[in-house]
């Protein structure tokens, strides 16, 4: 439903040397694109920059061309951006169908009432269905699997334009790997949703998106289809590690 | 027998009290991580501004809405004009400027409305009713009884059952997914300090008319009192503030009655040990949730 365009980002923590330095990439609208690279690469660096949680020192980030970089990580969010954060975001003291509905509040950065919140969190019961058998349970009593799902539906429920998407499969079976990411891809499939998905597990990653992006050092160093990164040893060898 | 049914539910009238300004002290915990030491101070100044409107001719009711807006309103300015700028990673700096705004304002008020108690007088008769040869509650107690009760039981629909009270909870719980999911943190935390400094400004108000009258420490043994339910409810836990608050009320009434008053710091400051030890979390707390 959009393009995000990273321009020459500059991105550190602290005051040490910056993780990226002048990186650009550009998500095309409706695309999936899969963000792989060993660990410390800098694909966690760069997504909690997209959404503003950690400052840029140098360039911009649009969205349809219109420049977010001044705006705060709530009104990026409100623009139709949305992040899964890396591990647990889900809200553990809250329901499940309060961190349901706390997503559902918004539809495509604009405030949604009454039943339409209703009507959202019911869909994405339908989507899940673990998640509506649990809806009463508190966010504690979830297992990895259940919460990285939830943290999932709670950023399809709110309709994002571009979602961003932090190792969702840190720590969870390959088949609710498989079964994650298929949702995903569907939902994308669907509603035009564009998704940078940072990954790890490039095999998952590679079956569902469709252009993958290789962040070595910060830098990008590959940048192909999908297939053809998936059928590439020596890259996988020299970046990926097997 | 009879004294011990008069003390019961006049200890459950004191407790109400006690248990709204306990609520709005687990209110800015949870919206702020922080218990807010100026709540006495801060909760006076309505009522000397509510007095003033009744004096001037304003009905009791007008002096109760303009003491809830005024709270509300020193909790935004207190909130927005002092606290956020003060630094967070240690409790300690904001317990500084709070003490520091106790002064201001306990001086302030001495300045302007000169250092005397002055005489409150209830809306409704405090002299008790007896049913069957038995004192029991007073037409004003019931009232602050009936009051508590819809104040609480509000802010628990508020919490629980609106969109804007989810939006606050989760703003305390986890500010940075909230803010990812697009709530004005900020603005939640402000909402908190303000929902917080009205109640306990609704208690300061029901409070004098029972007491001496108002003065600039009117609420300052309410406040020990209420942080010492606060800290055994849990801190976090509004059922927890709402328990604790008329068990305290209760205890004291009832030491006051069959001891002493002087007994009654003592008594309160036993069952906080008590429990602390048992539970050093307090009866209700929701610990366990946010370790992981
Ligand atoms: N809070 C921080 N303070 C200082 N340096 C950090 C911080 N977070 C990450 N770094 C450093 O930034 C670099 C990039 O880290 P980042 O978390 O972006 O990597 P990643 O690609 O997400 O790795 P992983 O796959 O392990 O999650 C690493 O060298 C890391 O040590
Ligand atoms: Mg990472």
């Amino acid at each position: 439903m959009s393009t995000l365009t990273i321009d020459r980002l500059t991105v550190g923590h602290g005051d040490g040397a910056p993780v990226l330095d002048g990186l650009s990439l550009e998500v095309p609208d409706g695309a999936l694109v899969a963000l792989l690279g060993a660990n410390g690469a800098g694909k966690t660096t760069l997504l909690r920059a997209l959404v503003g949680l950690l400052p840029a020192r140098a360039g911009r980030v649009l969205l349809d061309g219109a420049d977010l970089s001044a705006l705060s990580t709530e009104d990026r969010v409100r623009r139709g951006l949305a992040l899964v954060p890396e591990g647990r975001s889900v809200v553990v003291e809250l329901t499940v169908a309060e961190n349901l509905r706390l997503g559902a509040l918004r539809q495509a950065g604009r405030p949604r009432r009454g039943p339409a919140v209703d009507a959202a969190v019911a869909e994405m019961y339908e989507l899940f269905e673990p998640l509506a058998r649990r809806r009463d349970a508190a966010g504690h009593t979830l297992s990895g699997g259940e919460r990285q799902m939830l943290a999932l539906a709670r950023a399809l429920v709110s309709r994002p334009d571009v979602l961003l998407l932090d190792e969702p499969s840190l720590g969870l079976a390959p088949l609710v790997v498989a079964r994650l990411l298929g949702v995903l891809r569907d939902q994308a499939e669907a509603t035009g949703l564009t998704v940078l998905l940072a990954e790890q597990n490039v095999t998952s990653a590679l079956s569902v998106a469709e252009r993958g992006v290789v962040l070595s050092l910060g830098e990008v160093v590959a940048d192909r289809p999908a297939a053809e990164l998936a059928a590439d040893p020596a890259l996988r060898h020299a970046y990926l590690g097997f | 027998m009879e004294r011990l049914v008069f003390l019961l539910s006049t200890g459950l009238a004191r407790g109400a009290v006690l248990a709204l300004f306990a609520l709005s002290l687990v209110i800015v915990y949870r919206a702020a991580r922080a218990v807010n030491f100026a709540q006495a101070a801060m909760a006076v100044v309505p009522v000397y501004v509510a007095l003033a409107v009744t004096s001037a001719g304003g009905s009791f009711w007008l002096g109760l809405a303009v003491a809830l807006a005024v709270g509300a309103l020193l909790g935004a300015v207190v909130e927005r004009g002092l606290l956020r700028l003060v630094p967070q990673e240690t409790p300690l700096p904001g317990i500084i400027v709070a003490v520091g705004l106790v002064m201001v304002l306990q001086a302030g008020l001495a300045m302007v409305f000169g250092p005397d108690h002055r005489p409150v007088h209830a809306p409704f008769s405090q002299r008790p009713f007896d049913v069957g040869g038995v004192s029991v509650l007073s037409p004003y107690d019931l009232f602050v009884l009936v009051v508590a009760a819809v104040v609480m039981g509000g802010l628990a629909l508020l919490f629980s059952r609106t969109s804007l009270g989810l939006r606050l909870r989760a703003a305390a719980f986890a500010p940075e997914t909230s803010r990812l999911l697009g709530v004005r943190v900020p603005r939640m935390v402000t909402l908190g300090w303000m929902l917080s400094s009205a109640t306990a400004a609704l208690a300061a108000l029901l409070l004098v008319p029972t007491g001496l009258g108002l003065d600039p420490h009117a609420a300052d043994v309410l406040f020990v009192n209420a942080f010492a339910a606060a800290v055994v409810g849990g801190l976090d836990s509004p059922v927890g503030a709402l328990v604790a608050g008329l068990a305290v009320g209760v205890l004291v009434t009832l030491v006051t009655g069959y001891a002493s008053a002087a007994a009654a710091p003592l008594a309160v400051l036993v069952l906080l040990t008590a429990v602390l030890l048992v539970r050093p979390h307090g009866l209700f707390a929701t610990r366990e949730a946010r370790t992981a």
